[in-house]
């Protein structure tokens, strides 16, 4: 009896917060909602940054895309700060325990030297690529507009920075922590002309001023491009030079570009299903970009594979545009 | 192959600071426009100590486990209802505030941390702003989590957001966050990584969190708990940024300087709604503002500034006047929210007789002679069945926002005032530290959103008082305003504890 009182009397007296009550109905919402949609500001600001006076903060100018409303979007992962750091840390488990195994196994020994020396030119460089993507992303977070979209650059940064410091370790693994893999990775990436295309468009990438070209051109075109010809072709092509081993190492990146794939998708279909100004903006940036990291891979992709490997991953990219109409 | 050992600093090094490079296609410049136009001078950002050593895996890992425990923790309390526990329904006031107040400014701490994380050219303080921007959107976000059954059984949570933006009391907090925001990442690096999270946090976190535990919220106190070591980081990437700036030129250090009166000043004001929250919204309380604000600032504070002379740095300006503030600023805060209590988003009531003896205890140089006379007055009032309200609009300080209700701290009856004249026009503050702060930059401060004449103005919804506070701001009027007794906040909370103690009574029949 005293719990059929309990339920009537201690009754809610709303099942939500009113924002997003307005957005998802008047129903209990999820904590992905409550978190992450109509939080950040919008309106009144203060003052005018010093640091770009012809704008004001979460000005919606600073992408040439154009949402009514930019809290539409949907990361299908549900991710708010909880929810990521739990699946990071899943991963994570997995990726500790594959290095030890890796490690416990002698596996760097097994490897033949042409093969570490072609894991050291070829994926070791990475790590700063990765800087420069952890850089790219920071950047969009920090002028986007909506927590929703927002926070998806933020956790695709912190990645970026652990995936650095995964292939930094990878590097260790095969040196036997002498650090000369770091330094020689270093120098493939300052002086090798293998790399020079690919530092030249992640430094290109760096200056650009519009947050959403800036995904454009990172995490949706040169990182399909990039993702494909490494962490699958390469995987394979290491794979069968007896290299088999590396699949280990390279876990992390695999299943985290899959995961994080299903949030550019849906923000990148999000953006171009909006308008046919924002279609044909984000055609333009495509075609752009694609055209420059074709030039600039295609050296990489010759080493590291051959020279079907670019058109291979070129593919790719193409399939993944023509699912959103581009 | 054997493998050689590396100490862990030598591997944070490796693998944070060796993954940068030195630009050959692009111009460093672009890449990091912002660095030079605040006047500050780097030199060598390889200078930078590194403020803790946290790998990606490391992080994800540990703040995976405290994120079990914390939603663990929230989901036990809804299921049980734990928000009847609380001492009594006038302590969710103190929570509404921070709901409305001070969990907006940590998205903007996220974003502003975010910002810096980008634009700094030494990528070993990139990385630690970075980890400060995730740790502040998980703030925000579990603040919202920890506050969200609240919000269920108490009014005056529901639109937070939507609140920030427009109503005349927040308009304290989020122009203290504009303002760093809108400045260099120097600055907002001096402003919250140093100001706010190093010399004040000690004052805005632990009175609400302890204020939680006295208090018998759970929700709050664990995820104050959880938060404690993100603090902990925080805490030294604001002591390294302003050990680092010193530490590259000479010429900084008048610059830093300046910023540090402005942010300490600022910072203080802004925390006047924490005194007035640990004094008069804690139904049990943890000490007196007073207290608080001599152990963590004067005892803290002057250490660190001891410690921090060796660089030039000197005492910030004004925290003298701020010392002679802390037997006052509580009582004359809560006197205006008191007054304003119609257009406020939170109850507001008038101390109980044991609440204005603790007072009259703790403050025995200010509150029988200067607040108790008042506060009887409009206790009186209010049991004649007229309770007070200030029906006219004040006037509000152009650079910290409260209205002007302060007084002079050489004559404690007379309201303190100070005018500054720009461009033709004149602005109020409520202190020679706000007019500073306007003096040194008018052109910014000028531009400030101030909610008196924004409705003046005809911004704010229409002319009436319920335009402004129903349609505006979004207030349900009669219900999240007002004083507490009479409130629906008040009713249910006694309905709630009647309805407990006839079902311990059936208990205890059975
Ligand atoms: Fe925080
Ligand atoms: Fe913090
Ligand atoms: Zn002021």
């Amino acid at each position: 009896m005293s719990i059929e009182i309990k339920t009537a009397t201690l009754e809610p007296i709303r099942h939500t917060f009113e924002h997003t009550k307005r957005r998802f109905g008047d129903k209990p919402a999820s904590r992905y909602q409550e978190a992450s949609y109509d939080i950040a500001p919008e309106q009144n600001f203060h003052y005018r940054p010093f640091w770009q006076p012809d704008k004001e903060l979460f000005d919606k100018s600073r992408t040439a895309v154009v949402m009514e409303d930019w809290n539409v979007h949907k990361d299908p992962r549900q991710y708010y700060y909880g929810t990521y750091v739990q699946a990071r840390a899943k991963l994570q488990e997995v990726t500790e325990s594959n290095y030890a195994f890796f490690e416990k196994r002698g596996s760097a020994d097994r490897m033949s030297e042409a093969v570490r020396a072609k894991i050291i030119r070829c994926l070791v460089p990475l790590r700063h690529a990765e800087l420069g993507a952890n850089m790219n992303n920071m950047f969009a977070f920090s002028y986007g507009t909506a927590t929703v979209v927002n926070q998806g650059f933020l956790y695709n940064a912190m990645d970026r920075l652990g995936i650095a410091q995964y292939l930094s370790r990878i590097g260790l693994l095969l040196d036997g922590n002498s650090t000369e893999s770091l330094t020689l990775a270093k120098e493939y990436w300052m002086t090798d002309p293998a790399w020079q295309g690919l530092r030249r468009y992640i430094e290109n990438v760096l200056c650009v001023k519009d947050w959403f070209e800036v995904f454009i051109a990172q995490d949706v075109v040169l990182d399909t491009l990039l993702y494909d010809i490494i962490y699958r072709q390469f995987d394979e092509a290491i794979t069968e030079q007896g290299g088999s081993d590396l699949a280990m190492l390279i876990e992390f990146m695999q299943e985290w570009h899959k995961d994080s794939s299903r949030w550019v998708d849906a923000t990148l279909k999000t953006t171009v299903e909006e308008s046919d100004h924002n279609r044909t903006t984000i055609k333009r940036w495509v075609d752009d970009w694609r055209e420059k990291a074709v030039a600039d891979l295609a050296p990489l992709a010759e080493i590291a594979v051959g020279d079907t490997a670019m058109a291979a991953s070129l593919d790719v990219l193409n399939q993944r545009l023509a699912k959103v109409g581009l | 192959m054997s493998n050689r050992k590396i100490n862990m600093k030598e591997k944070y090094r490796l693998l944070t600071r060796d993954l940068d490079w030195e630009y050959s296609y692009r111009d460093y410049k672009e890449i990091f426009p912002q660095e030079e136009f605040e006047g500050i001078k780097i030199t060598d950002w390889s200078k930078w100590e590194d403020p803790f050593r946290l790998t990606m895996d490391a992080y994800w890992k540990y703040q995976a486990e405290k994120e079990k425990k914390l939603y663990a923790i929230l989901d036990a309390f809804a299921q049980n209802n734990g928000q009847q526990n609380v001492t009594d329904a006038r302590y969710v006031n103190a929570i509404k505030l921070f709901l409305t107040g001070i969990s907006p400014g940590e998205h903007q701490a996220a974003m502003g941390f975010g910002h810096v994380g980008r634009q700094l050219g030494g990528v070993g303080a990139r990385v630690a702003c970075q980890m400060q921007a995730i740790d502040e959107l998980r703030h925000v976000q579990t603040q919202i989590h920890a506050m969200s059954h609240y919000n269920k059984f108490f009014d005056g949570f529901q639109d937070f957001s939507h609140m920030h933006d427009r109503v005349w009391y927040l308009s304290v907090p989020k122009s203290f966050f504009d303002d760093a925001r809108t400045a260099g990442p120097f600055e907002y690096m001096v402003a919250i990584g140093f100001s706010f999270e190093y010399v004040l946090t000690n004052l805005l976190f632990v009175p609400f969190m302890s204020g939680a535990a006295y208090n018998g919220d759970m929700a709050t106190v664990t995820f104050g708990f959880s938060a404690q070591s993100d603090e902990a980081r925080h805490m030294t990437l604001g002591l390294e940024i302003i050990k680092f700036l010193l530490e590259q030129h000479p010429d900084n250090v008048p610059i830093v300087q300046r910023w540090i009166n402005k942010w300490f000043w600022r910072g203080t004001r802004m925390l006047a709604l924490v005194a007035m929250m640990m004094d008069y919204m804690l139904p049990n309380k943890v000490m007196s503002w007073q207290e608080a604000w001599e152990v963590y600032f004067e005892e803290a504070g002057g250490s660190l500034f001891k410690d921090l002379a060796r660089y030039g740095i000197e005492m910030p300006a004004y925290a003298k006047t701020a010392i002679a503030e802390k037997e006052h600023i509580s009582h004359q805060a809560w006197s205006i929210f008191y007054n304003y209590g119609h257009a406020a988003a939170f109850h507001t009531w008038m101390p109980t007789e044991k609440e204005m003896d603790w007072l009259s205890e703790k403050y025995p140089n200010t509150f029988d002679k200067y607040y108790r006379p008042r506060f009887e007055k409009w206790r009186e009032m209010e049991a004649a069945g007229e309770r007070f309200y200030n029906p006219t609009l004040p006037m509000l300080c152009q650079t910290c926002q409260i209205p002007m209700g302060f007084t002079d701290m050489e004559d404690p009856t007379s309201t303190f005032y100070r005018q500054s004249e720009y461009d033709g026009e004149r602005y109020n503050f409520c202190s020679d530290g706000c007019k500073d702060i306007f003096d040194h930059e008018p052109e910014k401060y000028v531009q400030a959103w101030l909610p008196v004449h924004q409705i003046y103005q005809g911004n704010c919804g229409g002319p009436s008082m319920e335009d402004v506070l129903g349609n505006y701001y979004k207030i349900n009027l009669g219900v999240d305003n007002m004083d507490f007794h009479g409130s629906p906040d008040e009713e249910r909370w006694n309905m709630w504890h009647n309805l407990e103690s006839a079902e311990n009574k059936l208990k205890r029949a059975s």
